[in-house]
């Protein structure tokens, strides 16, 4: 019955109907808005440039305050990834601002895998918002939200063009989060160089598909202002936290021999474009933009891996809970075929480990008996040599005993003859 | 302009050449100048570091010339796999009759690509490379035009926008201090309040020390050189490494005409003193180290080149008689490893034969009895 009624209603379209009196729903807005204020909001920054950019300062700058921070050393093996969370407030709004940093970014001389500690992070984010999003017990709108909302990519100022670190960063991380390009110390750039810097910096960016964030023109109220910042992109930036005198008034400045550097004077630097683009406008859009757009990019990618679709192969819409259910008895039926292939290998590896054994066995029996032959042969053999020294030795003696006799004999026939000879001298 | 100059001439005095004491060799060093003047300099310059470091300009600005018309740059994408590539341009230059033969070596693609192992080999490979060929002319027949394309300086650039030196720095660095003279520069210092610039050449002078590596030490002063340049000396030594500005354009300021940078906040003059050290880097380079870095370069660098080839070349002459070599070769007075292990090898035989002639003399002895 109802199923009719809403399908009539469907055909027909939506009617608008005329108010009579003054019902009072149009303090929804207000009442948002107040819901907001109390739960506080959170906001995420990303900041990604080479050590010793201006990326500290420049958050000090942005938000009139220091936060604390040591300055990173040039040596770090890889790059590392250093959140720090605090909370700010202003005018009774609550604002829990993360700030994570790159440290060691830029400084490695193989710098192939320096994007990858930075897309882990983001996707690490994301994926704990997920987890969370899936839970049966979960707590939305009580959960610290880490996903990064904006990142803020800081150019070195060479005045040539992107480095090639820069373009391939920028490539990996403009599908996961909104990246805002700045030149970093815009200080040592003349105007002119700045002008050709811009230009060419946003033609390597755009002939290379790298999608940064767009300042969003479909709200009439902020349309002109945006799609005019849109013009200025990158902003060159120029941080401080030191204040100098100038004219009357303590200011924000950078001074040099040759002059004072103003951060808040339009005509020095974009800093003030990139505050109110990136504090006083837009943050809201950027929180969505990372929430309906890149947020659930990750979601798709990420369900999809793990085979959940959206429609069955009969282009049937399918629920949750059959995939989850046949998944479930999938996985089971793995787990089972594996614990039984496990077995028979282990089996069939204690068979052919006896087996060699076995073998192993009998051969050295037989070596044994080899050996023992061989002994008794050796023993053998040394026992003939021994009795035919023997009697080598008795026929020697044998014959020595022979010899001497004869030389005694005929020891004594010379005597004798001697005799003889001495008998006929004397005759 | 002529305070820096330390050579200085010595007029013959009309009542020397008269007194009998007087031999007359004091005009020596101005027979040196004429001749010097005649033959003409050459000096080779290398100029190393990654690309956006203002080199070029730097260059431009010091020999006041642009070296770099048609210079084409790589765009990012074609910078990720990029080896490194020597470069030269060779000028000739004159001042006050003084001819210079300028070599300048580029090193574009340092440091530029993504994976940046080992890209300082071939700087080293060309440096060795010209040690090699001086050193195959020097030892030649004809030794009359000997062309010296020996690299005499290296101007490596730091970028700073870090908080010290870089891996890639102190790698390239110490590949390179024993084979040519390292100048460390600051580059684009105009990015740098003058508290940073001094604490970045504290951290940059306690880094080099720390990972010793041999930058080019100036000489030091004689002692009968003037106050003037001894507090100039000083004041070079305690300002390394020099942070130096480059401009290629002329601007108005102050009512004359300079090389500078023109800002919205203000205009940044190359050649003041209080803005940058680029006046003391081009004093230094040219005005009066210039040859003392030519002689450190043949004195020591090339010395050192030349032992280590001539005792690798001897030692695998001894091993390999097919190895010909282009000098004629001594032979050494003590022999080396190899041929000794074999004379020991050889004296054990020996001895061994004869402890065996030994035995079998006593054993036919012991049979007789």
């Amino acid at each position: 019955m109802a199923a009719t009624d809403l399908d009539i209603l469907a055909s027909e379209g939506m009617r608008s109907l005329c108010l009579g009196g003054h019902v009072g729903f149009d303090s929804l807005p207000d009442q948002l808005v107040s819901k907001s204020v109390s739960q506080g909001f959170c906001f995420n920054i990303l900041c990604v440039g080479e050590t010793g950019i201006g990326k500290s300062t420049l958050m000090n700058t942005l938000f009139n305050t220091t936060f604390e921070n040591e300055e990173a050393s040039h040596y770090m093996d890889g790059v590392l990834l250093r959140p720090r969370t605090y909370d700010l407030q202003e005018s009774s709004v609550d604002l829990k601002l993360t700030i994570v940093d790159t440290v060691g970014f830029g400084d490695q001389i193989n710098k192939e895998e320096s994007y990858k500690p930075i897309v882990d992070y983001i996707d690490t984010q994301f994926e704990n918002y997920l987890q969370e999003e899936l839970k049966i017990r979960r707590s939305l709108f009580n959960y610290h939200d880490t996903r990064i909302h904006v990142c803020l990519y800081f150019i070195a100022p060479t005045g040539h063009s992107l480095k090639s670190l820069d373009l391939v960063t920028m490539k990996k991380l403009d599908s996961k989060v909104n990246i805002i390009p700045i030149i970093a110390k815009a200080d040592t750039i003349s105007k002119s160089e700045l002008h050709k810097f811009k230009i060419k910096v946003m033609s390597e960016l755009v002939s290379n598909g790298v999608q940064i964030y767009q300042f969003p023109a479909e709200d009439e109220a902020i349309a002109e202002i945006n799609s005019s910042m849109n013009a200025h992109l990158p902003f060159a930036v120029v941080g401080s936290s030191e204040e100098v005198k100038v004219g009357n008034k303590m200011v924000r400045a950078r001074q040099y021999p040759w002059g004072v550097v103003q951060v808040e004077n339009e005509s020095h630097c974009d800093f003030v474009r990139l505050r109110e683009m990136l504090i006083r406008v837009n943050m809201e859009d950027l929180r969505e933009q990372t929430h309906a757009r890149h947020y659930e990019l990750y979601r798709r990618c990420k369900l999809e891996e793990m085979g959940f679709k959206d429609t069955d192969p009969d282009n049937e819409p399918f629920s949750l809970q059959e995939t989850y259910e046949a998944k479930r008895k999938e996985f089971l039926g793995d787990l089972q075929h594996k614990e039984e292939g496990m077995r028979q290998m282990f089996v069939n590896r204690v068979k052919v480990t006896e087996a060699e054994l076995k073998e192993k066995e009998r051969e050295l029996h037989d070596r044994f008996e080899l050996l023992k032959r061989t002994h008794q042969e050796e023993k053998r053999s040394v026992e003939e040599k021994r009795r035919d020294l023997e009697e080598d030795m008795n026929s020697f003696n044998r014959r020595k005993v022979a010899a001497e006799t004869l030389q005694g004999q005929a020891f004594q026939g010379s005597a004798q003859l001697s005799i003889k000879k001495d008998k006929d001298k004397k005759n | 302009m002529s305070t820096n100059i330390r050579f200085k001439n010595r007029f013959i005095k009309p009542e020397d050449s008269e007194d009998r004491q007087y031999v007359g060799f004091a005009t020596l060093p101005n027979q040196v100048h004429r001749k010097s003047v005649k033959k003409g300099f050459d000096f080779t310059l290398m100029v190393a570091g990654e690309s956006g470091l203002g080199k070029s300009t730097l260059v431009n600005s010091l020999f006041l010339t642009d070296l770099y018309k048609d210079r084409k740059l790589l765009n990012a994408e074609e910078r990720i796999s990029q080896t490194v590539e020597i470069t030269k341009h060779t000028v000739d230059i004159e001042e006050k009759g003084v001819k210079l033969k300028l070599t300048i070596v580029d090193t574009p693609g340092f440091g530029d690509a993504v994976n940046n192992n080992e890209c300082w080999k071939p700087i080293t490979d060309y440096i060795d490379q010209q040690f090699e060929q001086y050193f195959r002319d020097e030892s030649g027949l004809n030794r009359k035009n000997i062309l010296d394309n020996r690299v005499h300086c290296c101007l490596y650039f730091i970028p700073p926008f870090g908080h010290g030196l870089r891996p890639i720095d102190v790698e390239f660095m110490k590949a390179l201090h024993e084979k040519v003279n390292i100048i460390p520069l600051i580059a684009k210092a105009d990015c740098l309040t003058p508290n940073e610039i001094k604490k970045l050449k504290d951290r940059v002078r306690d880094e080099i020390e720390k990972f010793g590596i041999k930058v080019y030490q100036f000489p030091e002063c004689d002692s009968d050189e003037d106050e003037e340049f001894k507090q100039l000396d000083k004041e070079l030594k305690e300002c390394t490494p020099l942070a130096v500005i480059g401009s290629n354009t002329v601007v108005e300021a102050r009512g004359q005409r300079v090389r500078g940078r023109v800002y919205p906040w203000g205009i940044v003059e190359v050649e003041n003193q209080s803005h940058c050290d680029f006046v003391k880097l081009r004093s230094m380079l040219i005005r009066s180290h210039m040859h003392d870095l030519k002689d450190v370069t043949c004195d020591v660098h090339y010395e050192n080149y030349r032992a280590q080839c001539i005792q690798d070349m001897t030692s695998k002459l001894t091993q390999d008689n097919r190895v010909d070599s282009p000098l004629p070769i001594l032979p050494l007075p003590t022999p080396d490893a190899e041929t000794e292990r074999l004379i020991k090898m050889k004296d054990e035989e020996l001895k061994r034969m004869q402890e065996m002639l030994e035995k079998m003399q006593q054993q036919i002895h012991e049979k007789e009895q």
